[in-house]
């Protein structure tokens, strides 16, 4: 048969030398291998402690946004819902009452608001029909739990902190995503 | 007729016994930490590092989980000699620290106090005495665990160490026959005055060397425990502590063992290029202590080392090493020495 790669070589069944039987030689060698690897930088990193640099377009944890003055943006349209491939997203809606108006900017709003972590598969599409700029994925993924009911992400888990209550929460929570997708 | 017995002399060696004691359960503790340390080192990983800072609590965690794991003892098994087993190797483990000088002396609250527990006349004998009955207690404890698995280990590591020790005590012997004593602090004394035993003994140093790794059961010589072909050898069927002895006791051997090699062949507690006699004398013995200890502590690195690099020999390769390699080269070596010290009139 042609070989396939140009790596394949003959074993070599010569017997063993004076030199190489006496393994001293090859044991040394080994040794100092050993002793390089001990020296050497190690490529792991400590992780609580220190993560690795997300990439710009990495895809974590949906948060449902507010606007600057802590309204929520949402207003249940469903178009996240319809867009996403592994529906993953359910929604109530519901009507503003007067008086809600610092609660929520337009006239309906999301009264349920769930995404089953076990069935998003990240990719975002959510984000991207999202007429709002209510939901986007953040940079922290979804934490591991004991039960599958944790999974359901209800609208507490999602929403993103008061703005003007809990700035620094806010500010910790939009991250380097801060109006990257702006409705101009 | 009274028999005068000083009695501040035996509090002072029972203090002494409970120091080394404990210092060598220390030491055993810390080089577990070493060896997963050094390992993962070597492989490119951090090791642990989560209990305490570096991982400096994480010997306290191991044993603490070995204390509270489950218990088992086998249904037929002989259950006397099961619990005997661990207890005798760790007792023959801590045994052999007794003859070894840790040091030359210190003097507090007025009396001259030796850091050796027993200056006894044979001292390597008794060490080597000890030494051969710790295998009883792996042979013990794999015979009464009525498992095929532990009696192969047991039946290896008595072969192994029978087959090891010839070697080891002809390699041995040529020391001897240099130094002309058998007590540990007057080789060390010599050592201190002239050269080290290595420059006399290169060849007996390198066949001591590898007798102890085999001694200690340590890679490449752990087949008395080889975990991939006897799942795990004599203590297949041992949880929690009486494991946790077990492990323990190839710690402390390996202390041990590095405590010999340093005294036998390295000066023991002697700081090379220093005249000792010019310090006071409790200066010089604490110094002493130290460079004993840095000496041991390279030669743990080296047992570690050495596991982390070279793969476990098959069985007949460890017969065929000990007793067509070692033996010769160690008679070999005894015939070189004794027509050496003929020659030089030494």
């Amino acid at each position: 048969m042609q070989p396939l790669t140009n790596r394949s070589q003959a074993v070599n069944r010569a017997p063993l030398t004076w030199w190489e039987r006496i393994y001293l030689p090859a044991i040394i060698g080994g040794l100092s291998i050993t002793l390089k690897h001990f020296f050497r930088k190690k490529p792991t990193i400590n992780y609580p402690e220190k993560t690795r640099p997300f990439s710009p377009v990495f895809r974590g944890l949906h948060i449902l946004n507010r606007d600057e003055q802590g309204r929520e943006n949402c207003t249940a349209c469903g178009l996240c819902a319809v867009a996403c491939p592994a529906e993953a997203i359910t929604m109530e809606a519901a009507e503003r009452l007067p008086g809600e108006e610092h609660l929520y900017r337009e006239e309906k709003y999301a009264a349920r608001y769930e995404i089953n972590m076990l069935r998003c598969i990240f990719c975002g599409l959510c984000e991207e029909a999202c007429p709002k700029d209510a939901i986007y994925l953040s940079e922290t993924f979804a934490p591991s739990d004991y039960q599958r009911k944790q999974f359901i992400y209800s609208k507490n888990d999602l929403l993103i902190p008061h703005p003007e209550k809990e700035p620094e929460a806010y500010k910790k929570a939009l991250g380097n995503r801060a109006g990257k997708n702006e409705v101009k | 007729m009274f028999l005068s017995i000083d009695l501040i002399y035996i509090l002072e060696k029972l203090i002494l016994i409970v120091i080394i004691v404990s210092i060598s359960m220390v030491v055993a503790m810390y080089t577990t930490l070493a060896e997963r340390k050094v390992a993962a080192f070597i492989q490119d990983r951090r090791g642990p590092n989560r209990a305490g800072p570096f991982g400096l609590l994480q010997p306290l965690a191991d044993g603490l989980k070995l204390f509270f794991k489950e218990e088992i003892i086998p249904m037929f098994s002989n259950k006397f000699l099961f619990v005997l087993g661990p207890g005798l190797a760790m007792l023959t483990a801590l045994m052999t620290s007794a003859v070894i000088p840790w040091g030359s002396k210190l003097e507090l609250f007025g009396r001259e106090i030796s850091l050796q527990i027993a200056d006894i006349n044979i001292g390597i004998l008794y060490v080597f005495g000890v030494v051969s009955l710790g295998v009883y207690g792996i042979i013990v404890g794999s015979w009464s665990s009525n498992n095929k698995y532990s009696l192969m280990g047991g039946l290896r590591a008595a072969s192994q160490i029978i087959s090891y020790e010839l070697a080891l005590g002809i390699s041995l012997i040529a020391l001897l026959m240099v130094t002309g004593t058998l007590s540990l602090k007057e080789m060390v004394l010599q050592q201190q005055e002239g050269y080290w035993n290595i420059v006399y003994q290169p060849l007996g140093f390198f066949l001591f060397l590898v007798c102890t790794f085999a001694e200690c059961n340590r890679t490449p010589f752990d087949l008395p425990e080889a975990e991939n072909e006897l799942i795990g050898g004599y203590h297949t069927e041992y949880s929690s502590m009486k494991l946790g002895f077990y492990l323990f006791a190839e710690y402390i051997n390996m202390f041990i063992s590095s405590a010999v090699m340093a005294t036998l062949f390295f000066g023991g507690y002697d700081i090379p290029f220093l005249d000792e006699s010019t310090l006071p004398v409790n200066v010089a013995g604490v110094l002493g202590i130290v460079a004993l200890f840095l000496k041991i502590a390279f030669f743990l690195f080296l047992f570690i080392w050495v596991r982390w690099t070279i793969p476990r020999f098959r069985y007949d390769q460890l017969m065929g090493l000990g007793w067509k390699v070692l033996l010769p080269l160690a008679l070999l070596n005894m015939f070189l020495t004794g027509a050496a010290i003929l020659f030089f009139d030494k």
